[in-house]
């Protein structure tokens, strides 16, 4: 809602010198958001001025344009030293005359006392005669853009100024030609030559733009806003709703009303209406400083109300109209072309206004063609009725036009000022375009208001600072609520504007604004003793520390995918991956679907990385990912009187998508690059693996690798990350055929795992126990084994046979080539065997490694490498 | 060599004789500090301390001494040895003194060489800055609620008292999830706050509830540098008997004062359907402090001349609320927050373009430092 602040001020006593800023202040005091105070002429800076047109010449140009050489008077203070070029009219030059001054003030630079000379200005528009009163920026002004006017030489004349229209001065969006002024100002004085125009047009004001909630619909109008500045200010108010409802009666044009989403029409009927009379200036300021543009004097006129009073109303031709209006719901298949020229075909559940003909109007929306006044139109029935805010919502969504009527509507319009609003549409429409008011229809009455019981201390009782009860009463009754007070008890109907008045709580913030939320003591409550975070959170949170420490960063990409995706990961028909969740509307159409795994979101991270010249890349992110439900059923939508059954609850889960956290990483380039150490260690599957690790760790859980094949990995890179009998996930290297498909650098690596599952593998803290004392025995082994044979497993047949004496084994390396035969490999493991209670002997630690070997013998036919 | 000798030889007693000893100490004295390294001290020891050093050979002549010349030359002679020896040690400290401070010296390394194990790593500055707040509300005794982001319908909107003909719920601003068959509504969408938390929480839980919930949400916004169409909010819920929107208020301000030190706050009225009374919880702008208001000659950009950054929606729990999650609002009453995590990230560190926090850049994630890392 944009509003001036000379507006507001007619129907509330503003204190003089009261700001725009302080009056937004007031505003925003009573719930209203103010985004901006823009002054009117604001951007308009130096000699902007009243002038007069001398006389001018027509000049066609080469281009076809033809424009007009002009002398024009801006008053002595602004004349020029020496006299303009002349106009030269068929080739004869006619005598420049000074112009004088009627006080005979002196004038330095023209023929005698008194007298100056005009300026030379060049103007390309046509819509002004000699004797006209104009707007003149002279050499020094700027002009909103901004734009610096200077004198210059143009169309062979030194051009000393420039003649303005509307939106060069930014009042408004008309540059179909100059601003012509009228014989005098505003308030019928003579126009000063050279005075500065802003001031003297009275253009001058400042707008508020405010953006209006929900729950403010009562403050979508000047009348709304002048009411509650007024309680903010404490300053006196006048409602612009002179009159109070009449009873029912069809004494003008018959309405009938067929629904209950339309309590109240009225239709007044003015006869006699000038259809070429022109709006004022005033109006035509006032409407385009609030967003609006003027049409003629009749739209003028409805729409200035509409913003003065918050009753959208309507204007029809009468003798357009077929028979009596009726108001009803519509009927399946009928159509209206709408003002907007669109033909609609309505619902049943639309609202519309018709005549014998059919629909001629969609109610509190649109109006329709058929009926819109014309340029010939001299009877006039206008509209102001009252419909039900839901209905209208629905009907502005369902055919997804939305109106300065149906934004109010929707947020409910004072039932009360439909009538009052009509009058003033037909005063308006009376006093600047003539006629008579003929006639008056009041179909329906004004709905009554919910009465609405509260205890006088709920107000202290939920701000939590003290609010006598009579301060309550007083605030409310200042707000037009009518208060009934049996002790402590309140019985309260709010005034017709305020359709948001209606729970107990709602009065409280009432009260709670009107007292000022500055006043609220700031408590901190006491929380009982709580459990802190659960361990899956301390877990989560570690994990991610962990990895960080460890060299990886964290990103965060959107979670959105696409079928493509999944044929470039290279993932079959079957795989549970493709089980996506669509979204109806989503952002981009080539990306509709919700993520079941994180990589690719991880892979464009790489790219833009990669784009600004980062190729060394360990990305990792967690995330949830999206799976289809297993039944495909709705969730439902429970009533909101009470807690919904266990079975509705159930539905509810059973119809969301699984959306696990998922825990993933990509490896680009060099882990570590080369620097004074040595070379570079290049990202791998090792790393992706690494990743893992650290994460198992974190959750204190034994990590097991399998080799596996598994989309999006190399066949021969892969390994399935298992955990007890869980598999958590997958590690390795990219399919070279998907590193080619999402462009991202050979052999880059990843890896993604279950983070809910890993987490949830958590089994305790762990047990810490004895230490030994005892001296460490060291045995090295190397064992032969065919190629094919898991270092992991061979390892844990090592660990099998070493017993309890053995303490721990590490891998020391991996030989091939001779005396080690084609196609096996010699495996070398350090083993640290120690007793509890004892020094081993060479016996015990013999003991151990043939034990160790003969298990590996017997599982891998290794051979003890000599 | 002489073994005990009844005869005096006066040559070999001029050995023993005063004069002699003393030039043999002096020579000894002089090879020992002439001797600038641990081999030529080395050399020096042997030639004048040694088995057959002058000293040595002179002490042999002892013997041959008649006994009554023993005892002096014999004290002569222990003389000369110390001062050797003491001028040896003395020398020999001090040459591998020397020597170690060479080799010290020799061995010195560049310390501003890098020295990284690993990587630069990183978490997300937004998830810093969740566990951060997060904490807070740990401290005082609350616990973190967490929700699935595809939501049902009802717990993001209707629970909340947001009717079905809000424009809200309209596609320009809620993802909807589709259907299985792509027929009809699933009434699930992505989560367009972290309310729905609100009710799964007091759906769940025991009262009182004090919980806050960080988290995605989701919004059908177009993607500039004030806009994504997925950011972050942390939300607290507080229900529990005698609840005020005073208690929201002194929550609010500790939280604030977490976050940003020492700062005025203020509640500006609004709308919620979830809250009643409803507000905004504002800051006072970090950069004007509230100058720029009414002066158009110093205009802030940062609180566009209003003096105050709106933080995050508020206001004390609509009963209905209560009433759809089964609480008794005769009894319970309680306050609902949220604020943005972006917006807090833009406010407390200064991030200026929201695409930086989700396009994944590494030196964007790097930048954080201090507690929230």
């Amino acid at each position: 809602m944009r509003a001036t602040k000379s507006w507001i001020a007619e129907y509330a006593d503003l204190p003089a010198g009261l700001s725009a800023w302080q009056l937004a202040d007031a505003l925003v005091s009573v719930g209203l958001e103010v985004e901006q105070v823009e002054a009117i002429g604001g951007d308009v800076s130096g000699p902007v001025v009243i002038g007069r047109v001398v006389d001018f010449v027509e000049e066609p140009q080469k281009n076809g344009k033809t424009i007009r050489w002009c002398h024009v008077d801006v008053g002595p203070e602004h004349a020029p030293k020496s006299p303009p070029a002349p106009l030269v009219k068929g080739g004869e030059v006619p005598e420049l005359r000074p112009s004088r001054l009627a006080d005979a003030r002196t004038s330095g630079s023209a023929e005698g006392p008194g007298a100056y000379w005009p300026r030379g200005v060049i103007c390309g528009a046509l819509n002004f005669a000699p004797g006209d009163h104009v707007v003149v920026a002279l050499p020094g002004a700027t002009l909103p853009g901004p734009f610096p006017i200077g004198s210059r030489k143009t169309y062979g004349h030194v051009s000393d100024g420039m003649i303005c229209a509307e939106d060069e001065l930014g009042l408004g969006d008309d540059h179909a030609g100059i601003i012509v002024l009228g014989e005098v100002d505003d308030e019928g004085n003579p126009w000063t030559i050279g005075a500065p125009a802003l001031e003297a047009m009275g253009v001058s004001d400042d707008v508020l733009d405010m953006p209006v909630t929900p729950d403010m619909g009562h403050c979508l109008s000047v009348r709304g806003l002048a009411r509650e500045a007024s309680q903010a200010l404490h300053v006196a108010y006048r409602d612009v709703i002179a009159h109070a409802t009449p009873a029912p009666s069809q004494g003008g044009h018959p309405v009938v009303l067929e629904s209950e989403a339309c309590p109240l029409f009225v239709a007044l009927t003015v006869e006699g209406f000038d259809p070429a009379a022109e709006s004022p200036a005033w109006m035509k300021q006032r409407l385009s400083a609030c967003g609006m543009r003027s049409i003629s004097l009749s739209v003028d006129i409805s729409n200035y109300v509409m913003l003065e009073t918050g009753q959208p109303n309507h204007c029809y031709d009468a003798d357009t109209l077929q028979g009596a209006i009726v108001v009803r719901q519509a009927k399946p298949g009928e159509r209206i072309t709408t003002l907007d020229d669109v033909v609609r075909t309505l619902d049943e559940a639309d609202l519309v206004i018709t005549d014998d003909r059919g629909p001629i109007g969609i109610a509190g929306v649109m109006g329709g063609e058929d009926t819109e006044l014309r340029d010939t139109t001299t009877r006039i029935v206008i509209e102001a009725a009252n419909f039900d805010p839901v209905s209208i919502a629905r009907t502005s969504r369902r055919h997804k036009l939305g109106s300065e009527a149906s934004r109010r509507f929707e947020r409910s319009v004072d039932p009360g000022a439909a009538y009052g609003a009509a009058r003033r549409v037909a005063d308006l429409l009376i006093e600047l375009g003539g006629g008579r008011l003929a006639a008056e229809t009041v179909a329906g009455e004004v709905p009554a208001m919910p009465v609405q019981t509260i205890d006088a201390g709920l107000p202290e009782r939920i701000l939590g600072m003290p609010v006598a009860a009579d301060r309550v009463v007083e605030i409310l009754t200042a707000s037009g609520v009518e208060v009934a007070r049996d002790g402590d008890t309140l019985t309260l109907t709010p005034p017709s504007w305020r359709a948001d008045l209606v729970d107990p709580y709602d009065y409280v913030e009432e009260v709670g604004i009107k007292v000022g939320y500055e006043h609220l003591p700031s408590v901190v409550p006491a929380a009982p003793v709580g459990r802190g975070y659960t361990t899956e959170q301390k877990l989560r949170r570690a994990i991610g520390r962990a990895l960080a420490a460890s060299g990886f960063v964290e990103v965060l990409t959107f979670p959105w995918a696409s079928a493509a995706d999944a044929d470039a990961l290279g993932l079959d028909a079957d795989d549970p991956r493709r089980r996506t969740v669509a979204l109806t509307n989503p952002l981009a159409e080539t990306a509709p679907l919700l993520r079941t795994t994180i990589l690719p979101g991880l892979f464009g991270a790489v790219a833009r990385n990669a784009s600004r010249g980062a190729d060394d890349l360990a990305l990792f992110e967690a995330g949830r990912v999206f799976f289809a439900s297993e039944t495909g059923e709705a969730a439902p939508l429970p009533s909101v009187d009470g807690r919904p059954s266990d079975e509705e609850l159930e539905a509810i889960e059973r119809a969301i998508p699984w959306q696990p956290r998922n825990l993933a990483a990509v490896l680009t380039g060099a882990w570590m690059p080369a620097g004074w150490q040595g070379a570079a260690t290049l990202a791998s599957w090792t790393q992706a693996i690494a990743f893992a690790e650290i994460a198992a760790a974190v959750v204190g859980v034994r990590l097991e690798r399998r080799s596996a094949q598994q989309a999006p990995w190399h066949p021969g890179r892969c390994a399935e990350l298992v955990v007890g009998e869980e598999v958590i996930g997958y590690a390795g290297e990219l399919h070279p055929s998907v590193v080619k498909a999402f462009d991202l650098p050979t052999r880059t690596a990843a890896v993604e795992i279950d983070l809910d599952l890993l987490v949830s593998l958590f089994d305790g803290a762990g047990v810490l126990t004895p230490v030994s004392s005892q001296p460490v025995a060291k045995e090295d082994i190397a064992l032969i084994v065919d190629e094919s044979v898991p270092v992991a497993d061979l390892q844990e047949a090592v660990v099998a046979g070493g017993g309890e004496l053995l303490e721990s084994v590490r891998l020391f390396d991996i030989y091939r080539g001779a005396p080690v035969p084609e196609g096996k490999k010699s495996v070398a493991f350090a083993l640290r065997l120690r007793a509890s209670d004892r020094t081993l002997t060479d016996a015990d630690a013999a003991g151990v490694r043939e034990a160790s070997v003969a298990v590996a013998v017997e599982r891998f036919g290794a051979e003890l490498r000599a | 060599m002489s073994g005990p000798n009844d005869n005096y030889d006066p040559k070999q007693v001029a050995a023993l004789s005063a004069e002699s000893l003393d030039a043999i100490v002096a020579d000894a004295l002089a090879a020992f500090s002439a001797a600038s390294s641990s081999a030529a001290l080395k050399e020096a020891r042997l030639a004048h301390a040694g088995e057959k050093s002058p000293i040595a050979l002179a002490n042999r002549e002892i013997g041959a001494l008649p006994p009554a010349a023993r005892k002096d030359a014999g004290q002569r002679m222990g003389a000369a040895r110390g001062r050797i020896n003491a001028a040896l040690a003395e020398r020999q400290a001090a040459v591998e003194a020397a020597e170690l401070e060479q080799a010290l010296a020799s061995e010195a390394v560049d310390v501003t060489l890098p020295v990284a194990l690993a990587p630069q790593g990183a978490i997300h500055p937004i998830t810093g800055l969740i566990d951060l707040m997060s904490d807070v509300f740990v401290a005082m005794g609350w616990e973190i609620a967490e929700g699935p982001e595809a939501e049902a319908e009802w717990l993001n909107f209707d629970a909340l008292n947001i009717s079905a003909d809000h424009p809200a719920r309209g596609e320009s601003d809620t993802l909807f999830v589709a259907s299985a068959d792509g027929e009809g509504d699933s009434h699930v969408v992505m989560r367009t706050h972290t309310s729905p938390v609100q009710i799964r929480s007091l759906l769940d839980r025991e009262l009182p509830v004090y919980v806050v919930c960080p988290g995605k949400v989701y919004r059908a916004d177009e993607f500039d540098a004030t806009h994504v169409p997925v950011f972050h909010q942390i939300e607290g819920l507080c229900v529990d008997k005698g609840i005020t929107m005073a208690h929201l208020k002194g929550t609010l301000d500790h939280l604030a004062k977490e976050m940003f030190g020492d700062i005025r706050t203020r509640f500006r009225p609004n709308y919620f359907p979830f809250t009643e009374p409803s507000a905004e919880y504002d800051l006072e702008c970090f950069v004007c402090h509230g100058a720029s208001v009414g002066n158009p000659d110093a205009p802030c950009k940062t609180c566009r001349s209003e003096g105050w950054i709106e933080w995050g929606g508020c206001g004390v729990v609509n009963p209905r609320v209560l009433k759809a999650a089964g609480v008794d609002s005769s009894e319970y009453s309680g306050f609902a927050f949220g604020m943005g995590i972006e917006r807090t990230l833009m406010f407390r560190n200064n991030a200026e373009d929201m695409r930086d926090m989700v396009e994944g850049d590494v030196r964007f994630a790097r930048m954080l430092k201090g507690e929230a890392r």
